[in-house]
């Protein structure tokens, strides 16, 4: 069954196209990876998805519901949740209000403030602690845990490696079948090329706002996937 | 003697001043708007109980349960029309928006009610009072101002840290998009802040017309003691601005006590005075 | 970063500069040809450009928004009072009224700057009514109830209608190509890049609080000479009406129904304020109501204000002084 379905989109920032005529479906419990280079426009799709940004041009459907239309708030309520890029926790609230702003609408599910603690155990006796005091691993894991706590069905992640250690990385990425467990598909962003497709069922490589390459991680030869990040002839560059 | 009396009147002003400066502390907490016209809000909220206690049968206590809840209403509507799309249309926009309500307000309020001096009649509970001794007594209208300034500055405390929308209200002012992405409208939430905001006013409002004469152009003068309170307290901190209040309260009355006509620039200075060495307030923090 | 081009359009420069001077030697001579209501009413206008003028120098290009201009123009119309009791014409001191608020404005700018944004505009206002305060109390000026102009007795009313008139036309010539000529300068140039981008023009190393600072005091200068001309056109000085927030509330209905940003916009909206206060003279406050719902209205809706039309509908520009960055994308990714 699709859960979300992307058709056509296009978006721009003022003239610039950031993302053009962009295609994805992800069916459900699937972890779909978009790879890209700085500036290809992952952020702005996932941004798109969420609702923050207005396409130019295109559709999105959560579960059948054209949601192309509604603000991020309403896109909520049809299960969309976002990990933004650089966490984005709310300063001035501690650990746990931080999650417990994900629960604003209180929405059934599997997500309550004890299973996001169940998932992150060091979480619960530094839960009295303000966000900004937090190593990024941890500020990246509250706010999985926000989103979670959303209860979505579609949870969108942008880059979940950014300035992390490879030990905290490999920590992230060991959530993640988790979360796909509890009955959630993730559209994952990643410039870490690697992890993605270690995770992903498929992938998604952009390359300024364009899909250049797509398939499953065992079909994809390590050589498109060069060219296909880079835009450039990778032997060449190589010679 | 006197002196004591000018000190407790100054704590009964500021009291006053605390819970109209609350309002304003409160929409630039979560909004980061100075709203200008919060003066003249107050003075219509003074003249609408002008109208109603002259036009009905409704004993002033009921009219201040009307005016609330009306100003409450007024505050959401406002916030989602003019300030929303103000907030969107650019860094000027929102100063000129609520800049052009106020000269609207007052202009509107001076070709209806005319710039004659209003008093409200509030019958005995605005004149009666503690008499703790020849020389000092304390007016019921005075006390109730800086009661209803401390429990509205408690119980707005309580709301934004315990309840699941003063914690969004929180979030929101920090960060409005992600906020968004948690399913929260912005929209929605600030309109909540401006519809509290505005119940303090209309509060205020009517307490300062129990308390003294009021002509549809002392808006402006109210606005920039409730300013004054803001900054002097500290910008963003609740307590800040009750702290503010009192002390632009007891300077006014102090001053007063030895030259009346100096009171105002008296309250004026302190600020300035704040504003040279200690720009951060009394107490720098973030309340809302 | 390459393909970043600096263009400032230089096709109407020169017109606008020509034509103002050309419009203004045409007015000088209107004193001989029109009645003496209408270069009266003109002086008005004259002062409303001039303080609209000096308003979108600060807020349009320096970014600081202020509601308390009024303090220097009742600084400058005091300063007329004082002097013309001591011997000065209240024509000579005009200069030396701009130039006292200009230097009044130093310490108030250290007071001020502390704030920023809302609490800046703000935080003028009360500094504003600090100096009216102030003044009210010093009985040699009149105290609360003000005074009258010396030194102006002796003259012959139509020439002292017609002094005052070239009085005000010279003022708003000087305040228009004054600002002109500050923008298109250095000072120009950094406010440009602190609008573009305030950190990075600072991490570059532009002077942020100084060109603030010297937009400041040319504001507070061109408020201070408007003040000495409307004490010499009403004769008096009244501390309440000279330092009243209304002067706040016309400069900012002109320029941003005008259009903030533009040095016609204050030209354009005080032709257009004026007409509506005449039109609208017998209703009353209306013209104010009417006029705050346009200006409210035109900052939510049309945020260039008027003359931003009229750029989009004619491509006209009298006094450019933008400078207009056009960012090649797509030329220069690594
Ligand atoms: N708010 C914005 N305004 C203008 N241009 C933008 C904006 N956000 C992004 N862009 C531009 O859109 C393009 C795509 O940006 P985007 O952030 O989506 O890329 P990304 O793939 O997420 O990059 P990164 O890996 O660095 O996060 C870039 O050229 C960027 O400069
Ligand atoms: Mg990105």
């Amino acid at each position: 069954m699709t859960l979300l379905s992307v058709s056509g989109l296009d978006v721009h920032h003022g003239q610039l196209r950031a993302v053009s005529g962009f295609d994805i479906s992800v069916e459900e419990g699937q972890t779909i990876g978009v790879i890209g280079a700085n500036g290809a426009g992952k952020s702005t799709l996932l941004r798109t998805i969420a609702g923050i940004l207005i396409p130019s041009a295109g559709t999105i459907s959560i579960d059948g519901v054209d949601v192309t239309r509604m603000s991020a708030h309403q896109r909520v309520r049809h299960g969309v949740g976002l990990v933004p890029e650089g966490r984005r926790l709310f300063p001035s609230l501690t650990v746990e209000e931080n999650l417990l702003s994900g629960a604003y609408l209180r929405k059934e599910g599997p997500w309550s403030l004890d299973a996001v603690f169940d998932l992150f155990p060091w979480m619960p006796e530094r839960r009295a602690q303000s966000s900004a005091h937090l190593s990024g691993g941890e500020q990246q894991s509250v706010a999985i845990g926000r989103a979670l706590m959303t209860n979505p069905r579609m949870l969108l992640i942008d880059e979940l490696s950014l300035g992390l250690a490879p030990v905290v990385v490999r920590r992230m990425y060991e959530a993640l079948p988790r979360i796909v467990a509890n009955g959630c598909s993730i559209l994952l962003v990643e410039q870490d090329v690697s992890q993605a497709l270690a995770v992903a069922d498929h992938v998604h490589c952009l390359l300024e706002g364009r899909t250049v390459l797509s398939g499953r991680p065992t079909d994809l030869g390590r050589a498109d996937i060069e060219t296909a990040y880079f835009g450039i002839d990778a032997p060449a560059e190589a010679g | 003697m006197d002196l004591l009396n000018a000190v407790l009147q100054g704590l009964l002003l500021g009291g006053l001043y605390a819970l109209f400066a609350t309002g304003l502390s409160i929409m630039f907490g979560v909004m980061r708007i100075v709203n200008l016209a919060h003066g003249d809000l107050a003075v219509v909220a003074s003249f609408l109980a002008l109208a109603l206690v002259t036009n009905t049968f409704l004993p002033l206590w009921a009219v201040v349960l009307v005016a609330i809840p009306i100003f409450s209403v007024l505050g959401y509507a406002l916030q989602r029309t003019l300030i929303q799309r103000s907030l969107g249309a650019g860094p000027l926009a929102t100063l000129l928006v609520t800049f052009g309500l106020s000269i609207v307000l007052q202009n509107v309020l001076l070709e209806s009610f005319s710039a004659d001096t209003r008093t409200l009649e509030a019958g005995s509970f605005a004149t009666s009072a503690i008499e703790l001794n020849d020389t000092i007594s304390l007016s019921y209208i005075g006390l109730f101002g800086l009661v209803a300034a401390v429990v509205t500055i408690v119980a707005i405390q309580l709301f934004v840290s315990r309840t699941r929308t003063g914690r969004m209200m929180r979030a929101a002012s920090d960060d409005p998009e992600t906020a968004s992405v948690v399913g929260a409208s912005p929209a929605h939430i600030y309109g909540i802040a401006t519809a509290i905001a505005f119940a303090t006013v209309a509060l205020a409002g009517l307490i300062f017309s129990m308390r003294s004469s009021f002509d549809p152009s002392i808006g402006p003068s109210r606005l920039l003691f409730a300013f004054e309170a803001v900054v002097i307290g500290g910008l963003g901190s609740l307590w800040g601005t009750l702290l503010g209040g009192l002390a632009l309260g007891l300077t006014q009355s102090v001053v007063s006590h030895y030259d009346p006509a100096s009171a105002v620039l008296a309250g004026h200075l302190v600020f300035l005075a704040v504003l040279a060495f200690r720009p951060q307030g009394l107490i720098p923090a973030r309340a809302v | 970063m390459s393909g970043v081009v600096v263009r400032r359009s230089a096709r109407s420069s020169r017109f606008g500069a020509a034509g103002l001077i050309a419009v203004a030697a045409v007015l000088a001579l209107l004193p001989f040809v029109a009645y003496e209501s209408v270069t009266s009413s003109l002086v008005t206008l004259f002062v409303l450009v001039t303080i609209a003028s000096m308003w979108n120098l600060l807020a349009g290009f320096g970014g600081l928004v202020s509601i308390g201009q009024q303090a220097f123009i009742g600084v400058g119309a005091y300063t007329v009072i004082y002097l013309a009791d001591h011997g000065v014409s209240p024509f000579v001191a005009i200069p030396l009224a701009a130039l006292t608020a200009a230097v009044l404005a130093v310490p108030t700018s250290l007071l001020a700057f502390r704030l920023r944004g809302d609490y800046f505009a703000v935080g003028m206002w009360v500094i504003a009514e600090v100096y009216r305060l102030l003044l009210s109390r010093v009985d040699a000026l009149g105290g609360a109830s003000g005074r009258s102009l010396e030194g102006m007795a002796g003259m012959d009313q139509t020439l002292r209608a017609a002094a005052t008139y070239w009085a005000a036309l010279a003022v708003t010539v000087v305040a228009v190509l004054g600002c002109y000529w500050l923008l298109r300068g250095r000072v120009g140039l950094a406010l440009t890049a602190v609008r573009d981008d305030e950190i990075a023009a600072r991490a570059a190393g532009v002077d942020v609080t100084r060109a603030k600072r010297i937009v400041f005091l040319a504001s507070a200068a061109g408020c201070g000479a408007a003040g000495g001309v409307l004490v010499i056109d009403a004769l008096s000085v009244q501390p309440n009406a000279i330092f009243s927030v209304q002067w706040s509330a016309y400069m900012i209905f002109i320029v941003v129904i005008g259009g903030i940003g533009y040095l016609e916009g204050p030209i354009l909206g005080a032709i257009v304020f004026f007409a509506l206060q005449e039109l609208l003279s017998d209703a009353g406050t209306w013209y104010l109501i009417v006029l705050g719902l346009i200006a409210m209205a035109s900052a939510l809706f049309m945020p260039r204000g008027l003359w931003g039309q009229v750029i989009d509908r004619t491509g006209m520009r009298l006094f450019p002084v933008g400078y207009h960055l056009e960012r090649h994308v797509g030329t220069g990714r690594a």
